[in-house]
């Protein structure tokens, strides 16, 4: 602990007056997974091996590896490494209170029909709800927000998804119709800011009215103020070279931290379940001239083809879909509920058959575990184990932008790793350990149990046992 | 029930897409040029020739039409079928939305409105708002996407509205909006006097804002660099309306309103206005007429609010021989209901006010055709146009008539034999799909339940 402090102290030293200078030689740890089966990603499997880590970063990985005397080394036989793994729309690490709305929301639940306030009880902590007339008011609005500046180290749901192998997730603000820029963040830390790997993930855009009543009341409308607002974004930074070409002729551009927060996206986050909305939200991209990844895209099995030419990558959401527990009995389904009920888990391999770049979402599922087990599903129907992998880890460090940082087991690459007993999709397979910026976490005890019988849910004890 | 429609309907499109295609031997109303007992040839997708005899070429489909009517494709000016969104009701002007963006191909009431003889529909915003949104004029080629049914030729368009529907939300005494209730919700106008205002104020800025382009392409054109002014989405259409290049349909039912209304098109000089509903318009028809504007009205639907009580069943026929253009339409928003029998909305015209079949016809075909601007290409049948036909088995102005067959760009999208033929496969193959998720769920259960 004094250790690690005095080292957090030289390293605070380092950054603030000699930022340059490499690292003092005694802060050095080296830590060796020896003898395991290693499941690069990005290259081929190496059946027994070892994976050096030096501060947090990976410094080798080969069948052959010299480890340095003052190495911790970790005996890996009979365990297989993999990259870890990443959730690529989440909520973990973001403050709870957004969290059951946010659950709710990706169940398809909607705000009640009573007459109205729906808004109220989805809206801790924000200020009163405001009638909107029109774009210029900035309707649910909050692109000058972070995701990266909301992150808490003591969320209990990073264990739990440290627990079932995740690492890293990819967490958006979900307030308002433009709710704010996601940030990739690592699962362990000490503070909010050592979690965070790029703060710049995207724009999150939602097509249900949210944060205020009045305009736009209708994904029709939310559509048409998105591209009212990218337009003034343009024209807001027009006005801004000219003033600052010849601030003499030209007016001052009046400051708008809603345009300011457009202009810094990199890409935008847009909701497609289906073919549908998945031609409806290409259009708008190519309308605001910001490249977009969708997300939700329960019928992939019907989009692969459009997505692969349209070069747009996808974050699925892998609870699919079932008929509801509490259902009417006697209510009669339609044969295309059906038909998306039964090919759902179908997209996956079908996505990656087309060559599409996909990734996965937590969104909506009980625990990170249920992820997995929702693929293997998948994979019972045709995906191939290493593009379910692929999809957990380098796909999705990809989209972000961050596969030079994450993704695969490679040399430079930040220590994230699962270390688990088998198989990562085989139900029998336990997480020995994960490490993140090469600090080893070992499994906690689960959560309390939720109500008995609920779909997807395992034992509680089943990680703890383990200890 | 609705599944096996579908299912069936997406089989539609393996059916027969020969290149040449002849309906013969049935009695052809071309509702331009006359009805006749012959045939009609199909080439590419378009009318190649027309009349008691043609030429059948070699390999061609023959369709045997014998005691068999055969009409253009019918064309319903005001309905609001498959879109996913209808109104923007949040505000009085809502012209930046379009609900082209919303229209959903997978929706059903395509499918049963063309089974009803139904080709091309202009589906619009809804009517919450003094300027609604942007329209879409689509042919209802079931299994295409979006894209695919929307017919381009058609002049872009924009929704207007008056009276009850636009004003309850800016009265207090108005009907309750869900979420709109508190006072400060209320949105301007609550009267009709405030509609008027909302309107002309609208396309005054429309004018200031066309001017503020016109200014800075002058300047520019002079080679001075200058700030573009700011896009503005809401104002856009509305230079286009006045500029001639967008087409308005505006709800509308009292005979003052309409006068209103009226004299602001003048005031703007917007022409070829399709008035909707207007269900006073027998009684300001001359006014109409002496315009050039059109009317889209219902046969005989009337009494379902207050602005909509001093209706007559003559006011097509009377608005038609005052020599305003009309046509009829169902107005349907959630299912086809009225929109598959509009052969019988039209009959009515001659039952209230004595026009002729030809004239009954035309409001449901040419007439909208010529509103919609698509008259060139569609609305009759003639040597040149679109391909958009209905076969029924009976005249098709008796309610006992059944469509048979529908043809839409020379395609067959519609065949009642396979339709029903079809329905017990496709509900046994649905009851199958059925049993199957019902096992996977049942076997699920025990497996996520490992003992602890």
């Amino acid at each position: 602990m004094r250790k690690n402090l005095f080292a957090a102290f030289l390293a605070a030293l380092a950054a603030l007056f000699v930022a340059w200078l490499p690292a003092p030689a005694d802060s050095v740890t080296w830590t060796a997974i020896r003898d395991a089966r290693i499941v690069t990603v990005s290259g081929p499997v190496i059946e027994k091996g070892t994976v050096l880590i030096r501060n947090g970063v990976i410094a080798a990985v080969g069948a052959q590896v010299d480890v340095p005397a003052s190495a911790w080394v970790i005996d890996g036989s009979g365990l297989t490494v993999y990259p870890g793994l990443i959730d690529a729309l989440s909520s973990w690490g973001l403050p709870q209170a957004a969290q059951a709305q946010q659950q709710a929301a990706a169940r398809g639940a909607q705000p009640p029909q009573q007459p109205l306030q729906p808004q109220q009880p989805q809206q801790p902590q924000q200020q009163p709800q405001t009638r909107s007339w029109g774009p210029q008011d900035r309707p649910g609005t909050l692109s000058w927000v972070r995701a990266a500046d909301q992150v808490q180290p003591s969320d209990p749901r990073l264990g739990q998804a440290r627990n079932a192998g995740f690492t890293t997730a990819v967490v958006f603000p979900r307030q308002g119709i433009v709710a704010g820029h996601g940030a990739v963040v690592n699962l362990g830390g000490k503070t909010a800011g050592e979690m965070v790997v790029t703060p710049d993930a995207g724009l999150y855009l939602a097509l249900r009215p949210s944060g205020y009543t009045g305009f736009p009341s209708t994904p029709m409308g939310i559509m048409a103020y998105f591209r009212q607002l990218w337009l003034d974004a343009e024209h807001y930074r027009q006005a801004l070279a000219l003033y600052a070409s010849d601030p003499v002729n030209y007016p001052r551009p009046a400051y708008d931290r809603a345009v300011e927060g457009i202009l810094g996206a990199k890409r935008v986050l847009l909701p497609a379940e289906g073919p549908v909305q998945m031609e409806r939200m290409l259009k708008l991209a190519a309308d605001l001239k910001t490249p977009a990844v969708l997300y939700g895209v329960v019928r992939g099995y019907e989009m692969a083809q459009r997505l692969k030419e349209a070069g747009t990558p996808a974050i699925l959401n892998v609870r699919w879909p079932a008929r509801d527990r509490d259902a009417d009995p006697e209510q009669e389904e339609s044969y295309r509920e059906l038909l998306i009920r039964d090919l759902a888990p179908t997209s996956p391999a079908a996505l990656s058959a087309a060559g599409v770049r996909w990734a996965v979402s937590s969104e909506g599922m009980d625990t990170p575990r249920a992820v997995l087990r929702a693929l293997k599903q998948s994979i019972d129907r045709g995906l191939k184990r290493e593009d379910a992998l692929r999809a957990l880890t380098l796909n999705a460090a990809e989209i972000f932008g961050v596969a030079d940082r994450l993704g695969s087991i490679e040399r430079g690459k930040i220590a994230n790793l699962v270390v688990a007993t088998g198989d990562l999709f085989d139900d029998s397979t336990r997480v020995r350990m994960v490490f993140i910026d090469g600090v080893r976490y070992l499994p906690e005890p689960e959560l309390p149990t939720p109500p008995a019988g609920a779909p997807g849910r395992g034992p509680t004890s089943e990680e703890g046992e383990e200890q | 029930m609705r599944a096996w429609i579908f299912a069936l309907a997406v089989s539609a499109g393996a059916l027969c897409t020969a290149d040449v295609i002849v309906i013969q031997n049935g009695t052809v109303h071309t509702v331009t040029k006359g009805t006749f007992k012959g045939s009609i040839v199909i080439r590419d997708g378009k009318i190649a020739e027309v009349g008691e005899k043609v030429m059948t070429p070699a390999g061609a489909r023959i369709i045997d039409a014998s005691g068999k009517h055969v009409i253009p494709g019918i064309i319903d000016a005001h309905t609001h079928i498959a879109l996913d969104s209808i109104n923007e009701s949040s505000v009085s002007v809502s012209s930046m939305v379009s609900v082209e963006e919303m229209l959903n191909p997978e929706s059903i009431s395509i499918y049963r409105a063309m089974a009803g003889g139904v080709t091309v529909c202009n589906s619009m915003h809804g009517s919450a708002n003094s300027i609604g949104g942007q329209n879409v004029v689509f042919k209802l080629r079931w299994g295409a996407d979006a894209r695919g049914l929307v017919y381009d030729k058609a002049k872009p368009s924009i929704k207007m509205a008056l009276g009850e529907n636009v004003k309850r939300q800016g009265s207090p005494q108005g009907l309750q909006i869900p979420g709109l209730q508190s006072p400060q919700n209320l949105r301007y106008p609550g009267t009709r006097l405030g509609v008027e205002d909302v309107i002309r104020d609208a396309f005054t800025r429309a004018r200031a804002y066309q001017r503020e382009w016109k200014d800075y392409e002058a300047r520019r054109a002079r080679g001075e660099k200058v700030l573009p002014p700011k896009r503005n989405l809401e104002l856009e259409p509305l230079v286009e309306v006045l500029e001639g290049r967008r087409l308005v349909h505006a709800h509308c039912y009292r005979a003052d309103e309409i006068l209103m209304l009226l004299r602001v098109f003048d005031d703007f000089n917007i022409r070829g206005v399709t008035l909707q509903h207007v269900l006073e318009g027998y009684k300001v028809a001359r006014e109409i007429a002496e315009r050039g504007h059109g009317a889209s009205t219902f046969s005989d639907w009337w009494s379902y609010k207050i602005e909509a009580y001093d209706a007559i069943p003559y006011n097509a026929a009377i608005m038609h021989r005052k020599g305003v253009l009309v046509s009829l339409n169902s107005d349907d928003a959630g299912g086809a209901e009225l929109m598959r029998r509009l052969n019988t909305e039209a009959a009515k015209v001659m039952r209230y006010g004595g026009l002729t079949e030809d004239e009954a016809l035309a409001m449901i075909t040419i007439n909208p055709a010529k509103q919609l601007q698509i008259d060139q290409w569609v609305g009759s049948i003639e040597p040149g146009k679109d391909a958009d036909l209905v076969i029924y088995d009976r005249h098709p102005l008796s309610v006992y008539a059944k469509v048979e067959k529908v043809f839409i760009d020379g395609r067959q999208y519609f065949d009642r034999d396979e339709d029903i033929s079809r329905r017990p496969k496709i509900e046994a193959e649905k009851e199958g799909l059925r049993r199957k998720l019902q096992d996977q769920q049942k076997q699920a259960v025990p497996q996520n339940r490992r003992p602890s």
